[in-house]
């Protein structure tokens, strides 16, 4: 019997007071009545719209139905069947706009809630699962995965599924990528990506960190260690700045870095042996989602007042519905149509060696209106002339957008990359200009969503088997 | 885990360590820097690669004890293991077409200087050396740029040991005696870099400084390590990870890396006291 209510069931989420104030997860996820009674709103729809949202094609009506028969480590099989992350899709992805975005269900009241029954599914397989993974036959192939990222898990994931010996490439000290570094932990405890990374090993997948590529070994070298096939997923490079004035003084950090510094260097520990700056004032440049987890970060460490600057409205914030929703009930303050001009330092005219000289004590902004649409039809801001005004802030977080890696690039011959530095591949296959390396994720795309560079991966794992079982 | 193979303290505050590591010897060059953390809950540095050993796999580091991980890291001896050693990284330094050059050194940053002047002398390159020291007990390396020069000044600030004075002193004597040099390459404090630059400034002598800012990630994805250069007076942002550490003298904004240095002081302060009392407390 389907549960024809027009209402999701409410993800059940820590008090937004309560979590104001720890890192712990914010959503505590469906319990089992719930997501049965979830999963009954499920139609099965005979052509599935919502499978052709999703970028790895997971058969969402069916481990619906398994849920419905409470057979839940049945419903994970069919989910891993397709995807090789699902604890962490099912917390991260955009939904609403992916697979929920096509649900029938959302023409006359909400979707039904697939993103809460993946998570739900992986957790229970997490909690309950005994079994080893099967460690499947190997076939005598070698492939080289660079970079642990959501691509590159993925990639990786699939070829061993298929028999392959797949190394993955970290340069960091831990696998995980932008899940480990970027994504904080009340979004995506660690001990997920941990699980997930181990589950991979499990299966025989070798990873081996501190190894930066384009550095330590090359992509050339990686062929020349009898690796046949080499996958590119590199991820976000060098972060963006708005080039204005002030934006070397102290307290002024990029996204990567602030965030880095708490979730992969465990700065909000309270005695970290690596340092980031908490309490105070904290304004966070951008929109996006690295934007809404630096202000919630910050909130986490003791800031006083938290405020994003994005200089377009509402309507056009890049970041999830949900994340936004979450910051402002945590209290975020929003000051949208609004662009920094300058960031303001501290400075003792009477003393050159004041340890406070170069602080940043404040922010100069100049208000925005929207005027013409530009490429993308975003209409694009315009700065009101004589609008600026100044906040009192203590630290700047900058979070408007990566440039891609220059050392990887640099050190490939016959790679080919676009004006931006961006990896060129065929979008079928994730080929690259060299024969038999592949790429995808945001060394291809530049800054995307975990899922996108997962479907990256997945394409990418598809190509290299036809390549190497046809060579 | 990577294995140390050889320590030995040159001073009371600079240590010289060989740690086991394979694929980061097979490609160190001069210039380039290494990140390691001591153990699981360590937090990152860069350091400088002293020099490397590509048969035995092994790679040098010469470190000052001044915060709290490098305080750890001096407590680690030989036949232990430090947790994550990852490079090379950076840019070597440019040594093709050179036939003079003056090495400048000052402090622990003559053990970065020292490998580079010993490439220059292998390559056949003329090279002068000056290295300074705050006094006597702080004096390093002294044997080792004596082989690798073909002319060696060491100065102290105090006076306690060879000439007294600054490395700027010899440096501008040697310059506005008429010493033609192709590049002077200089590595230490950024206030002694500074100096460095300003000195040379009227004779137009190529300058190249090797920046060693806040780091964590060393491969391009943080960006703190930037800084800025003004390039035909215009103010541009690069990282010392993948653009760096070395940079033309004359471009580099040496007041604002000076500030950005001091981001974490008192936090780094702190820290390398309370380690401080954790070893006292071991040891009592």
């Amino acid at each position: 019997m389907a549960n024809m209510s027009l209402k999701k069931n409410p993800m059940p989420s820590q008090d937004p007071k309560v979590r104001a104030h720890n890192f712990d997860e914010v959503a505590i996820g469906y319990s089992e009545e719930t997501a049965i009674d979830e999963a009954l709103r499920c139609l099965h729809c005979k052509n599935m719209p919502c499978v052709s949202g999703c970028p790895v094609n997971i058969h969402i009506p069916e481990f619906i139905e398994k849920i419905k028969q409470q057979d839940y480590e049945g419903a994970y099989q069919i989910i891993s069947e397709t995807s090789s992350l699902p604890a962490v899709c099912g917390r991260v992805c955009p939904q609403e706009s992916q697979c929920e975005a096509k649900c029938v269900r959302g023409i006359k009241g909400e979707p039904v809630g697939i993103g809460r029954l993946e998570r739900f599914v992986a957790d229970w397989h997490n909690a309950h699962a005994t079994e080893a993974p099967v460690v499947p036959a190997p076939n005598g192939h070698k492939v080289a995965i660079i970079g642990s990222g959501p691509s590159g898990l993925t990639c990786a994931g699939d070829l061993a599924k298929k028999g392959y010996k797949v190394t993955v490439f970290e340069a960091l000290h831990l696998a995980g990528g932008v899940l480990v570094y970027g994504i904080p932990e009340f979004r995506l405890p660690k001990a997920i990506v941990q699980k997930e990374v181990d589950n991979l090993k499990a299966m025989g997948v070798d990873v081996e960190t501190n190894m930066v590529i384009g550095k330590t070994l090359t992509v050339d070298e990686i062929f020349e260690m009898g690796y046949e096939a080499v996958f590119i997923g590199s991820g976000a490079g060098l972060p963006n700045f708005m080039n204005i004035p002030g934006e070397s003084l102290k307290g002024v950090y990029s996204a990567n870095e602030y965030l880095t510094r708490s979730n992969l260097m465990k700065a909000f520990r309270e005695h970290p042996v690596t340092p980031i700056s908490k309490g105070g004032r904290v304004a966070v440049v951008g929109g996006g989602n690295v934007a809404m987890d630096a202000a919630r970060t910050a909130l986490r460490l003791g800031a006083d007042e938290v405020t994003i600057v994005y200089r377009r409205s509402l309507d056009e914030l890049p970041a999830r519905k949900e994340e936004v929703e979450h910051a402002m009930e945590e209290g975020i303050i929003f000051k949208l149509l609004t662009n920094p001009t300058e960031i303001l330092g501290y400075h003792n005219p009477d003393d050159p060696r004041d340890p406070k000289n170069g602080n940043v004590i404040g922010m100069t902004c100049i208000q925005m209106e929207l005027g013409e649409p530009d490429e993308r039809g975003r209409r694009r801001p315009v700065p009101i002339p004589d609008s600026e005004f100044t906040i009192d802030v203590d630290t700047v977080v900058m979070a408007i957008g990566t440039s891609p890696n220059p050392l990887i690039k640099s050190t490939t011959a016959g790679l080919e990359v676009n004006r931006r530095g961006g990896i060129v591949v065929e979008e079928a296959t994730g080929a690259t200009s060299r024969e038999g390396v592949y790429a995808g994720g945001d060394a291809v795309t530049g800054a995307a969503t975990v899922i996108s560079a997962m479907g990256a991966g997945k394409v990418a794992a598809k190509a290299i088997d036809e390549y190497l079982q046809s060579k | 885990m990577y294995r140390i193979t050889k320590k030995e303290s040159l001073n009371p505050t600079v240590t010289f360590m060989e740690v086991e590591a394979p694929f980061v010897a097979r490609k160190a060059e001069p210039g380039q820097f290494i990140i390691l953390r001591v153990d699981e809950e360590g937090e990152r540095i860069p350091l400088t690669i002293a020099g490397c050993d590509r048969e035995k796999g092994t790679v040098e580091i010469i470190f000052q004890i001044v915060g709290a991980t490098t305080g750890k890291l001096n407590h680690k001896n030989v036949g232990e293991y430090l947790q994550d050693f990852v490079g090379p990284l950076g840019k070597a330094t440019e040594t093709e077409g050179l036939k003079r050059v003056c090495v400048v050194g000052g402090g622990v940053g003559c053990a970065i200087a020292l490998p580079v002047a010993r490439k220059l002398h292998e390559l056949g390159v003329e090279v002068t050396s000056i290295i300074g020291f705050r006094n006597k007990d702080l004096l390093i390396l002294e044997k080792e740029f004596a082989a690798c020069s073909d002319q060696l000044i060491v100065m102290t600030d105090d006076g306690s040991y060879a000439r007294q004075g600054n490395v700027t002193v010899p440096l501008k004597e040697m310059l506005e005696a008429g010493e033609q040099f192709d590049e002077v390459i200089t590595i230490g404090p950024l206030i002694m870099m500074k100096f460095v630059v300003l000195a040379c400034k009227p004779f137009g002598v190529p300058v190249t400084v090797s920046m060693n800012p806040i780091m964590i990630d060393g491969t391009g994805m943080c960006g703190g390590c930037r800084l800025s250069l003004v390039q035909d007076g215009k103010r541009v942002t690069r990282f010392a990870c993948v653009d760096g550490p070395d940079f033309n003298g004359y471009e580099v904004d040496f007041d604002e890396a000076m500030q950005r240095g001091a981001m974490f002081r008192d936090f780094e302060r702190q820290a390398y006291e309370e380690a401080c009392n954790l070893f006292r407390e071991v040891k009592a």
